[in-house]
């Protein structure tokens, strides 16, 4: 009884330390922001039905989406390598073959009509001091602006994966990989780091890629952080909040709100679990295993010192 | 010349050469140990295990850590965590079994002071077990040091910049133990050298005189009982197990010690596989930068308390209060001026004195990690200057102690 | 002398010469563990004062550690009294605040804020103006000027010209 009384004082002050030193000082070091599950509720609500065929025109047509953007799934390549194209517009503008499900559709009709808006990046881009967002307005074709943005949108869905078929690279290339590197998959921001043959392929690899950074460097003030291993450092739940609304975590940073999909953000998740921590799933298979092997050992070793103990009293 | 001969077996062989039985009985099954103990006692053999945990764990990292600022770090989280099989697993006990060891030297610890187990001859056992939380202390911090990330680098800054010693200005120190104006190069691979080969060598010396200093005075019991060990040993050597007051080290109380190790164990595999957060900081996952200074800089929680004693003053005040916090539980046994050698609760003032201290301790730890502003630092003040007066107080509450 | 003196003598001699030895063997040690000539060679810096702008900080390197560069606009050298302007780095008709990017309490780099003139330590939120001043504990101390000497319109980190060593006699910054 009194072993127990004893182990009750020493469990009881052992987590009131714990307490203090990890949940609540945390909680008063870091800022908490709670997020809204990817509703972008400042963004307004759609309310027309797009029409993917009339979109597909917008976007070859009208719209001028293709000047700047490849459409690989249909077969419109860029029209200029990542290096260069970083050094027009500060990044590579992205392949939209894919941006149908990574982006959220309330946000892709945002950002149609309005990027720095959408985008939360007015303190940078402001139109009324000159400084235009590299991606130019869409004032529309003529028609109703806002079914055409509809249209748009319908299309860029229609050509996308399905939510269930989407890949994590594809999520994170699209998503993070024009601003940031991730070393520990591979990535490089002109992409993805290929096996060498030849030493001057590796050396001109690696040159566009300096390039390109340099670029990036000057757009953004500083080279956005390589996300290798930001699952451990950062943890899902600010990973999620912060790309959902940089501001919210650090007003004034030139990091845009890239407009993820609940879909999108799960498989950018999945590809930073695979960079970050990648045995996982070795460690929840084996931890069960160990613990179940700890309470066998614990009941054998009660055993032995019972027979022994049972010949002292 | 020593006379040999013929073996009668295997063990007579050997001890015929190295005196095994002799040593056996001085080690284990003679070695008496009271009966009237609880789990507390058993801390002991925890803190052995967890130790073998660490060596066995550093040994399998060590062969694939790189000490390069360039490479340190990606052999650490790419290579270890993601390449080597099981290399995750012996990273996180290691970095679990590093916290969760001073978890375990504080109860150690604290169980001495309240059973008075420093006192009439145990002084040795009291001094040699602080020597051990000190290399254990500097052995953490060089380990720190090795992913080389964010809280390696600026804990490494912050903690060599103490031995400029405040207006002493002793800047070419700091520079001779960094062998740089900033840890770099040859600071990593000293810290290196340190943790996985010097400090360990202390530790180990260090751990066998603590088992040394045990062996004359032998354990204390939980009443302070002063048992005549040859009288009850002779009452068990006769066959009176159950009317002894002893028991034999092995494997008698080695059965309890592994029963406790075997609970302990149910906790260190729950912290390694599904909390492993507090012992592997996540700022630490971040490259070292040394032009970017995290937001937070604070140290693992095990140093939180004497951290907090350096912060609230000035810098030179800081530094003399973070010595005499250093050196002060050392000098316990001579601090304690009462005559008795009894639990805590048998002692009066001294059983107040214990739990104020402990509170106290606890508070300074947490307030160690909270920024020092506004409420916090007044709060961390306050706890600075009560712990420094908890010990000046010490030699005169125990003095007025009467004889029981 | 008789024999057991003689051989207590000899006892302590030995001892004596092994003291030497191992005390020659530390000294050795010691010296291992020194800063190495490379990296005490590449202990200085050169830098071309006329690339900077007013009131823009620039943070350069130099032993590993940032130093912080600012030119003063007219404004605010006016704002600078004489007491602070002895702190003031003139290099041809520009002025310049030239300090080590690291706070006095503990070695954190502190943030400058061009709208404020101020520099904040996030790490225990010391202030310092743009003089180097602290004006809010816990530094202890001003910001301090690394050595330099100043080479027409350069200037270079690590040596120890004139007018570093009037600061120093002065007292406005320590050996660093």
């Amino acid at each position: 009884m009194r072993e127990l009384k004893i182990l009750a004082v020493i469990v009881v002050f052992t987590l009131i330390t714990y307490y203090l030193v990890e949940p609540f000082a945390h909680s008063q070091m870091h800022k908490h922001v709670e997020g809204e599950g990817f509703a972008y509720s400042d963004l307004p609500a759609l309310t027309k039905t797009g029409d993917a065929l009339k979109g597909k025109e917008l976007v070859m047509g009208a719209a001028a989406c293709t000047g700047c953007h490849a459409i690989t799934k249909e077969g419109i390549v860029a029209g200029m390598d990542p290096a260069m194209a970083a050094q027009s517009y500060g990044v590579n503008p992205p392949d939209l073959s894919n941006a149908g499900v990574v982006y959220d559709a309330k946000f892709l009709a945002a950002l149609i009509k309005n990027p720095a808006h959408a985008l939360k990046v007015e303190h940078k881009f402001d139109a009324a001091k000159g400084k235009m967002h590299p991606m130019p307005q869409f004032y529309g074709a003529g028609g109703d602006i806002d079914q055409e943005i509809a249209d748009i949108v319908a299309y860029l869905q229609s050509i996308a994966p399905k939510a269930e078929e989407l890949t994590s690279e594809q999520a994170y290339k699209l998503a993070c990989g024009g601003c940031h590197e991730n070393r520990y998959a591979g990535w490089t921001q002109v992409g993805q780091t290929p096996k060498f043959k030849k030493k001057q392929d590796e050396l001109k690899f690696n040159l566009a890629k300096a390039d390109y950074q340099d670029a990036l460097t000057k757009y953004m003030g500083k080279l956005p952080p390589d996300l290798s291993i930001y699952i451990r450092s950062r943890g899902e739940h600010y990973i999620k909040t912060f790309v959902e609304d940089p501001q919210a975590y650090l007003a004034g940073t030139a990091m845009p709100r890239v407009g993820v999909s609940t879909a999108g953000m799960e498989k950018v998740i999945e590809y930073l679990e695979d960079s970050g921590d990648a045995k996982r799933h070795e460690r929840e298979s084996i931890g069960p295993k160990v613990m179940l092997f700890t309470l066998v050992f614990a009941l054998f070793a009660f055993l032995w010192k019972k027979e022994l103990w049972s010949k002292l009293h | 010349m020593a006379h040999f001969t013929k073996a009668t077996g295997l063990q007579d062989w050997f001890n015929q050469r190295l005196a095994t039985d002799i040593v056996s009985r001085v080690m284990a099954t003679e070695y008496w140990i009271p009966k009237n103990i609880n789990f507390l006692w058993a801390m002991g053999m925890v803190l052995v295990i967890t130790f073998v945990f660490l060596l066995a764990s550093g040994i399998i990292l060590m062969m694939y850590y790189q000490p390069n600022v360039e490479t340190a770090f990606d052999s650490v989280n790419y290579i270890i965590m993601k390449e080597v099989e099981f290399g995750w697993l012996w990273r996180h006990v290691h970095g679990v079994a590093a916290s969760i060891v001073f978890l375990i030297m504080y109860i150690h610890m604290f169980t001495g002071i309240y059973y008075g187990s420093y006192k009439k001859g145990r002084e040795l056992i009291w001094i040699s077990g602080m020597l051990l939380f000190v290399a254990f202390s500097a052995e953490a911090f060089s380990g720190y040091m090795l992913p080389w990330g964010q809280m390696s680098y600026w804990a490494g800054m912050v903690i060599t910049n103490i031995f400029s010693l405040g207006d002493l200005h002793l800047n070419g120190l700091v520079e001779w133990i960094r062998g740089d104006y900033v840890p770099a190069q040859a600071f990593l691979n000293r810290f290196y050298m340190l943790h996985v080969l010097l400090l360990p060598l202390v530790i180990i010396v260090l751990i066998a005189l603590h088992f040394a200093t045990l062996r004359i005075p032998h354990v204390n019991n939980q009443e302070g009982e002063e048992l005549d060990f040859e009288e009850e040993a002779k009452k068990y050597k006769s066959g009176d197990k159950k009317g002894s007051k002893v028991m034999a080290f092995a494997n008698d109380f080695l059965s309890k010690d592994m029963l406790v190790v075997s609970i302990f164990m149910i906790l260190f595999f729950y912290l390694v596989f599904y909390n492993y957060d507090f012992a592997m900081d996540p700022v630490n996952f971040d490259p070292a930068d040394g032009l970017k200074t995290p937001a937070h800089i604070y140290p693992e929680w095990y140093f939180l308390w004497s951290y907090e004693v350096l912060r609230p003053f000035s810098t030179n005040i800081g530094l003399i209060a973070f010595g005499f916090a250093q050196v002060i539980f050392v000098m316990l046994p001579f601090l304690d001026r009462s005559p008795n050698a009894i639990p805590a609760h048998k002692r009066g003032a001294f059983q107040i004195w214990f739990w104020v201290l402990l509170a106290d301790m606890i508070v300074l730890t947490a307030m160690g990690k909270l920024p020092p502003e506004g409420i916090y630092s007044t709060i961390g003040l306050v706890s600075v200057l009560l712990f420094i007066a908890l010990w000046i107080v010490l030699p005169f509450i125990t003095k007025m102690e009467k004889k029981l | 002398m008789t024999k057991t003196n003689r051989r207590a003598f000899m006892g302590k001699a030995f001892s004596a010469v092994a003291g030497v030895g191992a005390i020659a063997s530390l000294y050795a040690m010691k010296k291992s563990w020194d800063p190495l000539p490379s990296v005490k060679a590449a202990g200085f810096t050169t830098l071309d004062m006329s690339e900077y702008k007013g009131n823009e900080l620039v943070t350069e390197k130099w032993r590993g550690k940032p130093v912080f560069i600012l030119k003063y606009t007219p404004e605010m050298m006016a704002s600078l009294n004489d007491d602070q302007k002895t702190r003031v780095i003139q290099i041809g008709s520009d002025y310049f605040m030239v300090t080590l990017g690291l706070c006095t309490h503990l070695g954190c780099i502190p943030g400058y804020n061009p709208d404020e003139k101020s520099f904040l330590c996030a790490c225990h939120g010391g202030t310092f103006n743009v003089a180097g001043e602290v004006t809010k504990a816990p530094p202890p101390r001003d910001l301090d000027i690394p050595p330099f000497k100043i080479n027409g319109t350069t200037l270079v980190l690590g040596e120890e010209g004139d007018e570093y060593k009037k600061l120093l006699e002065d007292g406005k910054t320590l050996r660093v």
